[in-house]
C-alpha cells in the first residue's frame, strides 16, 4: 500500500493550492477527486454546440496575487480578464454604472456620488483590517499560545490605528445589516440594490438580515489585492482549475481525477488514510479534506467515529443557500434596453432597490420561488469569443434567491422557473428569447450533486459571524486541525471561507510542516 | 445628617448665584436636578439622586404617572395594565434597595403558557419541571430530552449577562484607566467560559433565534412557542439573525430570584410606578404632572433647566432625560447646542415601531380549543403562532408596510392571578400584537387601519374560541400611533430602540455617547435608550444616577454589580 505525507480530498482550487505548497514544502502530496476535471467549484463544461459555460463560480472577485505568482499560474496557463465595472439595469433604459468608487447615470445625484467615495475608502480601511486577519490564521480567544496572540495584539492595533471614528463605525456596524447602512449612506434605490447585492450574494441572507455587512466586507476584501471589480477567466472559470493542477503536478504533487474518496480512515483515534470507490486503500500521515464540513465529518469519517458533541456541531453547521445559476446559449449578441455592445461585457445586475432584493428573499423562506428574482449577469463571451462558435454567444447569471428543495419539487417547477427568468430577463433585454438556443437552470440542489457542495453552499458554509474566522467551522475543529489527530480542513469551509480565495493553502503549509517535518 | 447640611449649603449656595441673575419668585422653581419623564427610570432616578440629597422634580407630560408602567381604568371597574403588562427584568438590587414591596409592590409570578394549535390541540408550558418534560414528550421524545440541556445552556447565558445589567458599559475606543479596568473585568467573564464556552456566547448573541432553537429541538410548535421571546417589541423575524439576543433581554430577568420567571405587579404595571414614586418622595422628591417640556435651556454650554410648552420654566445645574434618544436629541433639545454628529446618530438610531396592544374588558372567561380555563395554563402567556413560518409571514407583512394579517399574539389574562384588576367573576385580557408597522405603506394610521389591526386580531383569537366574541365589553386598541401619541415612545417602539448589537452596550444609543452623558455639560439621559436597553428594569435609570453623582463628587448610594440570585 503506497504511503503518502499527504492526501489531498477534492480537486478543488483550495485543495490543489493545498496540495502545491505542501510539495513545494518537499512533502510527498496525492490529489485525489471524483470529478473528471480539476478546479471543483472553478470549473468549465461543454453546452450546447460548441460552447463552454463556467457551470459553477462566474466571477473572480478574491483571487490572491500571493499565490498567483507564487505558484506562477499565469505560466501554466491562467489569464485574467478585465476589471469589470457594475451596470445596474433599471426598467426605464436609464442605467447605474458603478466602477470602484464612482457611479454615474440613472440621475444619481452628485451628494450620492460623493457619499459613494466616503462609504468606499471607509470599506477600504475596514477591510484592510480584515484583510489581517485573513492572511493569519484566526487567532483563538482564551486557549492563547504566542501566534494567536500576536495575531490578536496586531488586529487589536490595527483596530485602534483606524481611529476612534472608524472603530466605533465597524464595531456599530459588523453585526447589523447592510440595509440600513446603504440608508444611512444613500437615497438612490438603484444604488443602494446594487451594492446590497454583493452583500447577499451566495448566502441566503436578505438586505434586511443583520449578518448582511459582515458578507458585504467579505466580499469587498478583495479591493485589498488592487482587484478593481470582478474578472472573467479567459477560457472559463476551469481554466483556473487547469492552472492549479499544473502547478501542483510541476511541484510534485500527483493528481488522481476519477476516483471519489469514500471514507477517511482511522486507526486508534488518529486518522491514517482513505479508502477510494475502487476499493482501494490509501495511507498518509496526514489528510487534509477540501470537501465542506459536513460532507467531510458526516459522509466521509461518519458519525460512529467521532464524539457526540461534535457531530451535534456538525449537524447544525449552517450550509443553506439561495443561489442558483442560469445558463442560456445565444443565437446572437443580446440587446438590452439602453446598453451600447460593448458595454456587454461589463458585469450586469438586475436589483432595482433593496425592497426588490427583500421581496425576492422571502418566498425562498418557505421554499417557494418568489415571481421576481436579483440577478449578476455575465456574458463572457464579449470579452472571450473562444467560449462560443463565431457570432453566437452565451449568458449566465447567478440568481437569487431560488429554494434548496421547494415543496412542489425542483423537476415540476423547474420549467416554470426557467421560463419565468427569461421573461423577467425580457423586460431589460425583449429580444433576448428569440435568440436563446438552450437554456439551463442550476438549482441549490443540483450544486450538491454537480460539485458536492452540501446544500448547494457556495462558500461551504454560512458566512455568519458565529461561523466565520475562529468560529469557522465550528469550535472544536478551528484553525485547520480537527479534532480528529491527523485530519486537516483546507476547504472554503474553513476560515476564510470563499469561494474564488486561497489563504488555507498557505496556512495549510505552516502548520503542516511544522507538525511533520 | 452630615449629608443634609450638606445639601443643604448646596442648595443654599445655588440659589444665591440665582438671586442675582433672577427675580426672586423664579427661585420657587429652582432645584439640583431636574428629571424628564416620570416613567420607571425618570422615578428611579430621581429617587436615587433625591436618596443623595439632591432636590430633584421630575416632570411628566402627562396628568398621570408611569409612562410605560401604568395601571389605567378605563372601563369602569376593570383595571389596563395598557403598556407594559409583565415583570420580570426589574432589577432585585433596586427593588430591595428602595424597599419597593414596602412602599407597596407585590410581584406574583405567573405559570406557565400555551400555545393553541390549528389542529385543535396545544402545546402547554408548565412552571413544574416534571409535567413540563411529559408535555413536551407528548410531543417529541427528543425534545423532551434536550430541553434540559436547552434550559442549562441558556440559564448560562443569563448568568454571564445579568451582573452587567447594574453596570455602565465601558468604552472601548477610551484609554480611561476606569474604561480599560472594565473592560479588562467583562473580557475576564467571558474567557472564563473557555474557548467552547465563548465561541458558544458569540453564537448566542449574534444567531437567529430559529437557529438556536434548531439546536435542541424538533417539533415546531415548540420551537414556535419560544420563539416568539426573540421577537417581541423588535422589528426582526424569528429568521432573522440577533433575535437569539432578544431571546435572551427576555430570559434575564426573576421574580424573587427565579431567573427566567415572570409575574404580574398586583394592581397592575401601574404599582411599580406607584412604589417607586413613593420612595422618591420619601427622600424629598417632588413630581410635577401635565409639565410638557419644549426645550432644554442651555447657558455657555451647560444645562441650565427646561422651558416647558405653557411658557413655564425651571432651573436645574442638572437636566436628565427619560426621553428616548430621538425626542431627547431631535425634539427638546436646541441643534445649536449640539455637535452635529451627535444630530446624525440620532438621526440614524433605529427605533422601529412593531407592536401594538389590545386591552379587552371581558364579561367572563373565554374557553380556547377546549382546554378548561381552571387550568393553570391559561394563567400564563398564551399564543396561537404554532409555527414558525406563521411568525415569520407575520415578519413580512411588517416589512411590506402593514399589520400582521396572522399576528403573534402574546395573550395575558391577568385577572386569573390578580383579581383586583377586574369585578368578581369578569375577566381583564392583556393582548400584546405582533407585528404593526409605525407607518402604513408609508402614510400615517387612518382609523379604519386601526380598525382593520385590531379585526385581525379579534378574528385569530375567535379561531380557538368561540365564546370569545360575545365574552368582549370593552376594546382599547393601542397602535404605534396611539402609542407614540400618549406614551411618548417615538414610532411606539417599547424597548426605546431596537435591542440589535449596533446599539447594545457600549453603543447604546450611540457610540461614544453610552455612559449616561449628553454632549452638552450637566445634561444626562436615563432612558431605556441607553444600557442595558428596555423592559421595566429601571437599571439605565439607577446606572444615570450613579454617573450624575460622581461627576457631582457626592456619596453614592446606588447600588452597582449584582447582588446575587
Amino acid at each position: 500500500m503506497t504511503k503518502y505525507d499527504a492526501i489531498v480530498i477534492g480537486a478543488g482550487h483550495n485543495g490543489l493550492i493545498a496540495a502545491s505548497y505542501l510539495a513545494k514544502a518537499g512533502h510527498s502530496v496525492i490529489v485525489l477527486d471524483g470529478r473528471a476535471s480539476p478546479g471543483g467549484c472553478a470549473s468549465s463544461k461543454a453546452m450546447g454546440e460548441g460552447f463552454t459555460v463556467s457551470d459553477c463560480a462566474q466571477w473572480i472577485t478574491q483571487l490572491d496575487p500571493q499565490v498567483v505568482s507564487d505558484l506562477k499560474l499565469g505560466q501554466h496557463g491562467l489569464s485574467l480578464g478585465e476589471a469589470k465595472a457594475t451596470i445596474a439595469l433599471q426598467a426605464d433604459g436609464d442605467h447605474l454604472m458603478i466602477k470602484g468608487d464612482q457611479v454615474s447615470g440613472a440621475g444619481i445625484t452628485s451628494t450620492d456620488q460623493a457619499a459613494l467615495r466616503t462609504f468606499k475608502s471607509q470599506i477600504q480601511t475596514f477591510t484592510a483590517l480584515m484583510n489581517k486577519a485573513y492572511q493569519a490564521r484566526a487567532p483563538k480567544l482564551v486557549d492563547h499560545n504566542w501566534t494567536d496572540r500576536i495575531t490578536l495584539m496586531k488586529l487589536g492595533l490595527g483596530l485602534k490605528l483606524m481611529g476612534r471614528a472608524n472603530m466605533q463605525d465597524l464595531m456599530r456596524i459588523i453585526m447589523i445589516n447592510i440595509y440600513d447602512v446603504m440608508n444611512e449612506h444613500f437615497d438612490h434605490e438603484g444604488l443602494k440594490g446594487a451594492l446590497a447585492l454583493d452583500a447577499i450574494t451566495g448566502t441566503n441572507m436578505g438586505p434586511r438580515s443583520p449578518n448582511t455587512v459582515f458578507s458585504y466586507l467579505h466580499r469587498a476584501i478583495g479591493e485589498q489585492f488592487g482587484i478593481k471589480g470582478p474578472q472573467q477567466v479567459i477560457g472559463g472559470m476551469g481554466q483556473l482549475g487547469m492552472a492549479l493542477a499544473q502547478a501542483a503536478q510541476s511541484l510534485g504533487a500527483t493528481i488522481q481525477l476519477g476516483t471519489a474518496v469514500t471514507s477517511i480512515n482511522k486507526t486508534d483515534d488518529r486518522v491514517t488514510g482513505v479508502t477510494l470507490d475502487t476499493g482501494e486503500s490509501l495511507a498518509a500521515k496526514v489528510v487534509l479534506s477540501s470537501a465542506d464540513p459536513k460532507t467531510t465529518f458526516r459522509d466521509l469519517v461518519g458519525y460512529q467515529h467521532i464524539e457526540t458533541g461534535m457531530a451535534r456541531r456538525v449537524e447544525h453547521f449552517r450550509t443553506r443557500s439561495g443561489t442558483a445559476k442560469l445558463h442560456l446559449t445565444l443565437s446572437g449578441l443580446p440587446s438590452f434596453n439602453g446598453l451600447a455592445d460593448d458595454d456587454l461585457s461589463e458585469r450586469l445586475v438586475i436589483a432595482p432597490s433593496m425592497d426588490a432584493i427583500e421581496s425576492a428573499f422571502n418566498p425562498m423562506k418557505y421554499a417557494e420561488c418568489g415571481p421576481s428574482q436579483v440577478f449578476d449577469i455575465s456574458i463572457p463571451t464579449v470579452e472571450d469569443p473562444s467560449l462560443a462558435p463565431s457570432g453566437q454567444h452565451q449568458l449566465t447569471a447567478l440568481v437569487h434567491y431560488l429554494p434548496y428543495a421547494p415543496t412542489e419539487g425542483w423537476d415540476a417547477l423547474r420549467p416554470k422557473v426557467l421560463d419565468q427568468l427569461i421573461e423577467q430577463l425580457g423586460i431589460y433585454a425583449p429580444s433576448l428569447r428569440q435568440q436563446i438556443m438552450t437554456s439551463e437552470l442550476i438549482t441549490p440542489a443540483d450544486f450538491e450533486v454537480s460539485h458536492g457542495l452540501s446544500g448547494g453552499n457556495w462558500h461551504h458554509g454560512e458566512l455568519a459571524i458565529d461561523q466565520a474566522l475562529m468560529m469557522r467551522p465550528f469550535p472544536g475543529s478551528t484553525q485547520y486541525q480537527t479534532a480528529l489527530p491527523g485530519l486537516y480542513l483546507c476547504g472554503a469551509g474553513a476560515h476564510p471561507g470563499e469561494v474564488s480565495w486561497d489563504f488555507r493553502g498557505k496556512m495549510r503549509r505552516t502548520n503542516c510542516s511544522s507538525k511533520e517535518t | 445628617m452630615n449629608d443634609d447640611s450638606f445639601s443643604i449649603a448646596f442648595r443654599r449656595e445655588k440659589c444665591h448665584d440665582f438671586l442675582l441673575k433672577h427675580d426672586v419668585e423664579l427661585v420657587l422653581n429652582q432645584y439640583d436636578a431636574i428629571v424628564i419623564g416620570a416613567g420607571h427610570n425618570g422615578l428611579t432616578n430621581g429617587a436615587y439622586l433625591a436618596k443623595a440629597g439632591l432636590k430633584v422634580a421630575v416632570l411628566e407630560r402627562n396628568p398621570y404617572i408611569g409612562g410605560a408602567t401604568v395601571s389605567r381604568e378605563l372601563y369602569k371597574g376593570w383595571y389596563y395594565s395598557n403598556c407594559s403588562y409583565v415583570s420580570s427584568l426589574l432589577r432585585p438590587e433596586i427593588t430591595r434597595d428602595l424597599e419597593l414591596p414596602r412602599h407597596g409592590l407585590q410581584v406574583v409570578p405567573f405559570g406557565g403558557g400555551a400555545t393553541f394549535m390549528r389542529n385543535g390541540d396545544y402545546f402547554g408550558s408548565y412552571s413544574d419541571h416534571d409535567r413540563h418534560y411529559r408535555e413536551i414528550a407528548r410531543h417529541s421524545k427528543k425534545d423532551a430530552n434536550a430541553y434540559d440541556r436547552y434550559a442549562a445552556d441558556t440559564s448560562r447565558q443569563t448568568r454571564l449577562i445579568r451582573p452587567f445589567l447594574l453596570k455602565t458599559a465601558p468604552d472601548p475606543t477610551s484609554l480611561k484607566p476606569r474604561d480599560l479596568r472594565d473592560l479588562l473585568e467583562f473580557a475576564g467573564s467571558f474567557t472564563a467560559l473557555g474557548e467552547e464556552g465563548l465561541l458558544d456566547t458569540i453564537k448566542f448573541w449574534t444567531a437567529s433565534v430559529v437557529d438556536y432553537l434548531n439546536e435542541y429541538f424538533e417539533t415546531d410548535v415548540i420551537k414556535a412557542h419560544m420563539a416568539g421571546s426573540g421577537i417581541i417589541g423588535t422589528a426582526l423575524g424569528v429568521y432573522s439573525p440577533g433575535t437569539a439576543y432578544v431571546l435572551l433581554h427576555h430570559y434575564m430577568g426573576d421574580v424573587d430570584g427565579n431567573v427566567g420567571s415572570w409575574g404580574f405587579a398586583r394592581g397592575g404595571m401601574g404599582a411599580i410606578a406607584d412604589s417607586l414614586s413613593k420612595a422618591f418622595r420619601s427622600f424629598g422628591g417632588e413630581i410635577i404632572c401635565d409639565a410638557n417640556v419644549d426645550e432644554i435651556i442651555v447657558k455657555g454650554g451647560r444645562a441650565k433647566g427646561v422651558a416647558l410648552k405653557n411658557g413655564d420654566e425651571y432651573y436645574a445645574d442638572i437636566v436628565v432625560s427619560n426621553l428616548d434618544p430621538k425626542r431627547t436629541f431631535l425634539d427638546i433639545t436646541n441643534p445649536k447646542d449640539l455637535p452635529a454628529d451627535v444630530i446624525k446618530k440620532a438621526e440614524n438610531f433605529k427605533i422601529r415601531g412593531s407592536s401594538g396592544k389590545l386591552n379587552i374588558a371581558l364579561d367572563g372567561l373565554p374557553v380556547f380549543n377546549g382546554l378548561d380555563p381552571k387550568n393553570r395554563l391559561m394563567q400564563g402567556d398564551l399564543h396561537f403562532s404554532d409555527s414558525l413560518e406563521r411568525q415569520e409571514r407575520a415578519y413580512d407583512d411588517w416589512k411590506n408596510g402593514t399589520w400582521s394579517k396572522d399576528p403573534y399574539l402574546d395573550m395575558m389574562i391577568p385577572s386569573l392571578t390578580d383579581p383586583t384588576m377586574a369585578p368578581p367573576g369578569k375577566h381583564m385580557m392583556s393582548v400584546f400584537v405582533q407585528y404593526a408597522p409605525p407607518k402604513i405603506n408609508g402614510g400615517e394610521w387612518t382609523d379604519e387601519d386601526k380598525d382593520g389591526f385590531q379585526k385581525s386580531v379579534i378574528d385569530q383569537i375567535s379561531n380557538y374560541s368561540p365564546n370569545f366574541r360575545d365574552l368582549i365589553l370593552h376594546v382599547e386598541c393601542r397602535t404605534p400611533r396611539e402609542i407614540e401619541a400618549e406614551v411618548g415612545l417615538t414610532e411606539g417602539n417599547i424597548f426605546q430602540g431596537e435591542l440589535t448589537f449596533d446599539q447594545l452596550l457600549f453603543n447604546r444609543p450611540f457610540p461614544g455617547y453610552a455612559q449616561y452623558r449628553a454632549p452638552i455639560k450637566g445634561m444626562y439621559m436615563c432612558s431605556s435608550g441607553t444600557h442595558p436597553g428596555g423592559g421595566v428594569m429601571a437599571a439605565p435609570g439607577a446606572n444615570a444616577a450613579r454617573e450624575i453623582l460622581r461627576d457631582l463628587h457626592r456619596p453614592n448610594p446606588v447600588p452597582g454589580g449584582y447582588a446575587d440570585d
